[in-house]
């Protein structure tokens, strides 16, 4: 049967992990490949990498970067930040990416969507969707979650898998950076709404909140940066605590 | 020893490059029909779309090429798919080493199929060493039915065949460029063949 998947998320600027990496016996903590290969030995399921760098600096360095951890990891990985064209996300596999996350320029310009998946396949399409909840209501944000749209989060989430996304990663803006537990409710009703994997994201702060966001959240996999990065919660023992509460994963 | 991987312009070949490099082993990307001819092991990856595929592999002069080759194959994904004789996706013709009909999965599932799932009823030489019921990194939309040619099986709302085997043609719907050390161990002993 297909497990749930955790996810290690890193935050990269100019090729360099960013946010913050608190880790004992790592020659440089700083170095994603370095990170990536560790994640990859405790048993992460997949990678994603978001770079965050400024447009000149990403483009020298993102696709080294890449290159790297694709010669250096043997699970999957996805790279987001930037990504706005047909020429970006070529550049981007060929170097050894398996997925990309568009989030901002799917927004702005839908038919990317369309174009992308019909080039590459949905299943390397990840549509990624920072949302709040603005009056009672789930509302798209852009930007990093700087700027407001007046596009709500599960309108959008049925027309991207309609344009053909393969996945979506949803971060909820009210519980990113709380530690709080990712957003459940509205995680559930994105499940039952569309017919593609839903990545969690936004929240998680200890081993209870990745089991309720499987259960209760309906979500597929569930991905976090700060409780790996500052070792706050060991992926393995992670791992090991959903199995017993009987959730399918890859030990 | 010489490996090929075809390139056609639908596969993810760095991935796979990279993992042979992990292993110790030099792949030769490649779209030239000698080369492949000529090596010791193919690797034919994919993946994408299977009618946009198989144009390409034609206008690449490449399906005869393949259905002639000798010397152990390995069709990963889509790869595994277009050595079958059709598939749902885009009505599609394969190359056709396998009598099989590629189907879509229900909407009884979240499609795709996203993520790790295990391998069972493991038997070839392609699977030394590997326990029933590792975990391999899978992402599609279609799959093969169980069939006599079937050399592992996989349950995602219904049992299909995660890969087959016939003669010296090798596929497995799975990535073992993607999936960890079982994944990389299975790359070895095709290259053992």
């Amino acid at each position: 049967m297909l497990t749930k998947r955790i996810i290690p998320c890193l935050d990269i600027k100019n090729g360099r992990t960013v946010k913050g990496v608190n880790f004992v016996g790592l020659r440089d903590a700083g170095d994603p490949v370095e990170l990536a290969k560790k994640y990859s030995l405790e048993g992460a399921d997949e990678l994603v990498f978001l770079d965050i760098s400024a447009t000149e600096e990403r483009r020298k360095t993102l696709i080294p970067l890449v290159k790297e951890v694709a010669k250096a990891v043997n699970i999957p990985f996805t790279v987001g930040g930037g990504i706005a064209s047909i020429e970006d996300v070529e550049l981007l596999l060929k170097n050894g990416a398996d997925k990309v996350s568009i989030n901002s320029s799917a927004v702005k310009n839908p038919s990317l969507i369309n174009e992308l998946a019909a080039k590459f396949g949905s299943q390397c399409i990840v549509v990624a969707i920072d949302a709040k909840k603005v009056n009672a209501e789930w509302m798209v944000h852009l930007v990093g979650g700087k700027q407001p749209t007046s596009i709500n989060l599960f309108d959008w989430a049925k027309e991207a898998e309609q344009r053909g996304a393969g996945e979506i990663l949803f971060t909820s803006m009210n519980n990113d950076g709380t530690n709080d537990g990712f957003a459940n409710d509205a995680l559930a009703k994105l499940s039952d709404l569309v017919n593609i994997p839903i990545i969690a994201s936004g929240g998680a702060g200890t081993k209870e909140h990745f089991l309720d966001t499987f259960i209760r959240g309906k979500a597929d996999a569930a991905l976090a940066a700060s409780v790996f990065h500052f070792d706050e919660i060991q992926i393995p023992t992670l791992k090991k605590y959903l199995k017993t509460n009987n959730i399918l994963m890859r030990l | 020893m010489n490996i090929a991987i075809i390139d056609y312009g639908a596969g993810n070949v760095q991935s796979v490059l990279f993992a042979l490099e992990r292993i110790g082993f030099t792949g030769k990307v490649t779209s030239d029909a000698e080369e492949i001819k000529n090596a010791d092991k193919v690797i034919f990856p994919g993946v994408g779309e299977a009618s946009s595929a198989i144009k390409m592999l034609h206008d690449k002069d490449l399906v005869k090429v393949i259905l002639q080759l000798k010397q152990p194959i390995l069709g990963i994904c889509l790869g595994m798919q277009l050595l079958c004789k059709s598939s749902e996706e885009g009505n599609a013709n394969g190359i056709g080493v396998f009598d099989l009909e590629i189907k879509r999965f229900s909407n009884q599932v979240k499609v795709p199929q996203m993520g790790w799932n295990n391998i069972y009823n493991l038997k070839s030489q392609l699977f030394d060493g590997i326990s029933e019921n590792e975990f391999m990194y899978l992402v599609h939309s279609y799959y093969a039915p169980l069939n006599a040619y079937s050399i592992a099986t996989t349950n995602y709302g219904i049992e299909y065949a995660t890969a087959i085997q016939k003669d010296n043609f090798y596929g497995v719907q799975f990535h073992p460029e993607k999936s960890g050390n079982v994944g990389e161990q299975i790359l070895k002993n095709f290259l053992n063949l």
